[in-house]
């Protein structure tokens, strides 16, 4: 009897020291997570000609003049006098330019080294931390710009990139599914018009299941607007059908919730 | 042991991760207008003639009147009928809903009509194609000759069931008739449905008449005329044509507008120069002064709720709009804007009210917000003025007149209506020229 109510107590207790360490786990919001998108732009940047921004294109340029200044005291090594103008060095041999330009330096062999580094070196001369830096904060920007239109906030995106779908494959659904959703314009815009439904999904993208999920809602009296609403909501997506989204990862997407709100758009 | 409690702590830290769902927001979609098939409303073999109407047309006819009002509206695309995949006589069958989808159908109305003790039962259902589920059926019985009528009242439920605000199909829409040479113009007062047809003269035009407004039971009409030289507001049945002038001022009355309850008529009266606002209850005749200022108060109209009144006054020098209470009470100024206010019109739903704004020469209609913020302005001319709300609040109804006429000199004034987004201006047929337009509430309610 004693020893069974040991067990008791104590496997009690181990169930609420458990459950006190996870909820407050429960409780914490999901960690933010940096714009990933920056990271592509870079990439982008080093391989085209997107003009940089201005600000970004004066930092470039008080870059160049700083390294130009270096330039002038220092001398290149006399191998480099014989190169094709046009060259582009390969990235092995540009790491030993560099490094050959921290050795000593030669003030008459400045004029070869200045009409030899093409467009291509110049780029590798700035600093691209401190464009990353820049693009970063525009991107910031636009973020807050996008927030203040589109109310899509933080939380929303962390959620999607915390659970499966990047934010160009959550785009395109998004895309997809603005085309298809013809908004009822008579509805009263000071009155909450969330509509969730939550679907499962094909591999394919079509549509196994939906169901609204405030669907008690749809009968209430005075709420004849939402029913009208969760209708077009659920006629925009059975006219999207098959969703676009991502081939792999099914696991992941294979139930999925979409909140219609059109409140932004019927306040103009 | 030792195993189960690792395990169970294993799962309570993993399940946070494992049930999260993917959510994504949608918050805009397309404006495009909806596409919708109207199938020609089957008629029964035996019904022919009743009342000297053609019963075998009138299916055809009633579907063209719906087809009409939705395109109208701005926000449904009517479909060719060339391209229907099946014939009216599905009326009581369940559409073959992949057929209509395939013409890109999102939506589609079949129906009946049959006639019985020489009354006329028109049956219609809507059918949501891509849900492949009926979304509304109703059948209404009727004297054949207000056959148009159905099908204006079928329209309303129609875009009630699809859009989730009332429609304004089966509504009126009273005028101010004009005919003649400016200097000797001819103004009557004249009434049609909302889409153009029986148009109907209430005045025989001897005097000038101005400003008609509805009652918001229909049957009396509020204006002002110029009866013997005396500018005065009357007021007028519709149904039985009987007039009698509101109230017994010494002077002259106008710019009347009934109280949303319809027991009260409120207007302006000038007396030495000066004009303030008054109200006129029509059991009692008790007549009871609002505002009392010296500036010139005019063009009120009451919120539909009753509580407060908006008006434009040039107490602060250029006409502006002004809010108070019912009782007079705590006046505000809610324009401040660049230019003149006029004709604050407050909307059916209480959320806007409609004006006339005049700046640099031009006239513009617009709506704002109660408190005068959110100003927008949809329409630019001329000159154009009063404008007058649909019953639904989505719909404004006003008149304009251009510099030329049809034959390129003088003046032409037409109904106008615009919706509250500022798309969808179109021109109203009128048989004349036509101005001072007042939108009645729905007929059938």
């Amino acid at each position: 009897m004693v020893r069974s109510l040991f067990y008791s107590i104590t496997f009690h207790s181990a169930m609420i020291f458990l459950t006190v360490l996870s909820l407050p786990f429960m409780l914490r919001e999901p960690i933010e997570l940096p714009p990933i998108v920056s990271v592509e732009l870079i990439q982008i940047s080093d391989k085209t000609n997107i003009p940089y921004a201005p600000k970004a294109r004066k930092i470039i340029e008080e870059t160049k003049k700083k390294e130009e200044r270096v330039v002038s005291e220092q001398a290149p090594p006399a191998a480099k006098a014989k190169e094709k103008p046009d060259r582009i060095p390969l990235p092995k041999e540009k790491e030993e330019e560099k490094k050959l330009v921290k050795k000593k330096q030669n003030p008459e062999e400045i004029k070869p080294q200045i009409r030899q580094s093409s467009e291509f070196e110049k780029k590798e001369l700035v600093d691209t931390n401190q464009i990353a830096a820049l693009i970063d904060k525009a991107k910031e920007v636009e973020a807050v710009k996008n927030k203040d239109t589109n109310k899509i906030t933080q939380s929303n995106q962390k959620n999607s990139f915390a659970t499966g779908l990047t934010l160009s494959e959550e785009d395109a659904l998004r895309a997809q599914i603005f085309g298809c959703w013809s908004v009822p314009l008579g509805l009263p815009y000071d009155q909450d018009l969330l509509v969730r439904i939550k679907l499962q999904l094909k591999k394919d993208g079509t549509i196994m299941k939906s169901e609204i999920l405030d669907h008690e809602r749809m009968n209430r009296p005075g709420q004849k607007f939402y029913k009208v609403l969760a209708e077009s909501a659920l006629r925009a997506v059975r006219l999207c059908q098959p969703l676009k989204v991502p081939p792999t990862g099914y696991d992941k997407w294979k139930d999925l919730q979409l909140n219609f709100n059109p409140t932004e758009m019927l306040k103009g | 042991m030792k195993k189960f409690i690792a395990t169970l702590i294993l799962s309570i830290f993993l399940n946070n991760n494992l049930n999260a769902l993917i959510e994504v927001d949608i918050t805009r979609g397309n404006l495009d207008p909806l596409p919708i098939a109207v199938s020609p409303l089957h008629v029964d073999i035996k019904s022919e003639k009743i009342e000297g109407l053609e019963v075998r047309v009138l299916g055809e006819k009633i579907s063209e009147i719906i087809e009409k009002n939705f395109k109208n509206t701005g926000l449904f695309n009517p479909l060719q009928k060339d391209a229907f995949v099946q014939k009216p006589d599905i009326a009581h069958l369940k559409p073959r809903f992949e057929d209509w989808r395939l013409i890109k159908a999102q939506a589609l109305i079949t129906g009946k009509i049959l006639v019985k003790d020489n009354k006329l039962k028109v049956e219609f259902r809507l059918w949501d194609l891509t849900a492949a589920q009926e979304m509304i059926a109703l059948a209404f019985t009727t004297t054949p000759s207000n056959w148009r009528r159905v099908a204006h009242i079928i329209s309303d439920k129609i875009y009630e069931r699809l859009t989730g605000e009332e429609g304004y199909f089966d509504t009126r829409i009273i005028y101010v008739a004009e005919s003649g040479p400016k200097n000797q113009r001819v103004k009557k007062l004249a009434i049609m449905d909302q889409d153009g047809k029986n148009t109907k003269y209430l005045t025989l035009g001897n005097e000038l008449v101005l400003t008609p407004r509805f009652n918001p039971t229909n049957q009396m009409v509020t204006y002002m005329s110029y009866f013997r030289n005396m500018p005065r507001v009357y007021l007028l049945d519709i149904e039985t044509g009987t007039q009698e002038i509101v109230g017994n001022f010494p002077g002259m009355t106008f710019a009347p507008r009934f109280s949303p309850d319809g027991k009260k008529i409120i207007m302006s009266f000038a007396k030495d120069g000066n004009s303030d606002i008054y109200t006129m209850e029509l059991d009692s005749r008790l007549v009871e002064r609002i505002t009392e200022h010296s500036s010139i108060d005019t063009s009120p109209s009451f919120s539909p709720d009753g509580k407060f009144i908006a008006f434009n006054s040039d107490r602060s020098g250029l006409q502006q709009i002004y809010v108070m209470r019912s009782d007079g009470s705590n006046v505000k100024r809610i324009t401040f804007g660049k230019g003149i206010y006029g004709t604050p019109v407050w909307s059916p739903r209480g959320d806007l009210i409609a004006f006339t704004k005049m700046h640099k020469g031009k006239f513009f209609i617009g709506v704002m917000r109660t408190d005068g913020t959110g100003e927008r302005l949809l329409t630019e001319n001329y000159y154009q003025e009063a404008p007058s709300w649909s019953p639904n609040g989505r719909v404004l109804v006003f008149y304009r007149e251009t510099k030329a006429g049809d034959k390129g000199k003088g003046f032409s004034a037409k109904l106008w209506s615009i919706d509250i987004t500022g798309y969808n201006e179109r021109k109203l047929p009128t048989k004349t020229d036509a101005s001072d337009p007042s939108w009645s509430s729905l007929l059938s309610k």
